[in-house]
């Protein structure tokens, strides 16, 4: 594949996992409204706090009449995955200036994901940054649109774009199953997730994946 | 009011723990063992995505018709299909399905 092919494929995969992801902000704009919080306080989650779960995660305490304290103590559960992310770009990014503000702002699952699929350090960098500023585009947009037009559009399930989420990030690990130590580390990850999804928080099962994950990879041979 | 606390706290601590993973500084990752398996961390953290998106609700372990469009992804992806194809197979997967009154 050429440079420029390269990078267009790139560009491709982030501008499409932004799409299927950022339109997602919608039932969050409508739900946030529905669940008691003003259209500002909708706009201003999704613009400060950007991290689709948490955002859930915090509106769904508080429509459910629990208090501020808990709301943020289980969006912040969520969110501790994003430190972990951080851990991984930090090498590649490097941010100085006012990326130091911007590159940790944009750091969620999608961004990271397409960053880390990359070959080289360059398109990882143009991976992280189209998917990052689209996502962060199309979900601040939908959440205005959500949280005004209410439940006018119907659920996204019902265009299947969980369903494209999910393909997603399968396309993204696939090219990464080509020797036996990956296969075998995403064999774990995955059996460490679904052992754990029933048992503790929501945000921690990825977390314990990439634990066990990383012993494996320590311990490797 | 309180609605207000809890927006603007939950979105500080937000970025402090997105932040917190940049303070590390780049040549601790840089040791030959931590690098292998900062190599290999990605197929763990893409694994595990692969199935909170596919077979959760977040709180438990559900088959619905993500399940389907991962399959038809799958197969998209033997076949060498593009991204792109393989993102809208699997979505119009569980859109046609659900469109049937399943998952």
């Amino acid at each position: 594949m050429t440079a420029d092919a390269a990078r267009s494929a790139v560009v491709r995969q982030g501008l499409s996992v932004a799409a299927s992801t950022g339109l997602y902000g919608v039932s969050f704009g409508a739900l946030s409204t529905t669940s008691g919080l003003s259209l500002w306080q909708t706009c201003v989650l999704s613009l400060l706090l950007f991290s689709g779960g948490s955002q859930f995660a915090l509106i769904g305490v508080l429509g459910g009449g629990g208090t501020a304290g808990a709301a943020v103590a289980a969006s912040s559960l969520l969110g501790v995955r994003n430190a972990l992310y951080g851990l991984q770009l930090g090498p590649v990014m490097r941010p100085r200036g006012w990326r130091r503000v911007v590159v940790p702002q944009l750091t969620i699952d999608e961004s990271t994901a397409v960053a880390v699929s990359q070959s080289t350090p360059p398109l990882r960098r143009l991976g992280f940054w189209v998917t990052g500023l689209g996502v962060y585009g199309f979900w601040n947009l939908a959440t205005l649109v959500g949280a005004l037009a209410g439940n006018a559009l119907g659920d996204p399930k019902r265009y299947g774009l969980d369903a494209a989420a999910a393909a997603s990030f399968i396309a993204l690990l696939w090219p990464r199953l080509r020797a036996r130590e990956p296969v075998a580390i995403a064999v774990v990850g995955a059996l460490v997730t679904t052992l754990l999804v029933p048992v503790i928080p929501q945000g921690l099962p990825v977390v314990a994946a990439a634990v066990v994950g990383s012993v494996v990879a320590w311990c490797w041979k | 009011m309180s609605f207000w606390v809890a927006v603007l706290a939950a979105g500080v601590v937000s970025f402090l723990l997105k932040f917190a993973g940049y303070v590390v500084p780049a040549e601790r990752l840089e040791e030959p063992r931590v690098r292998r398996v900062t190599a290999m961390l990605p197929a763990a953290l893409l694994a595990s995505l692969v199935v909170l998106q596919t077979f959760s609700t977040g709180r438990d372990l559900v088959l619905d018709a993500r399940a389907a469009g991962l399959v038809v992804a799958v197969v998209a992806l033997v076949c060498r299909a593009p991204f792109i194809v393989v993102v809208v197979l699997a979505a119009a997967t569980a859109a046609g399905l659900r469109a049937l009154g399943w998952g």
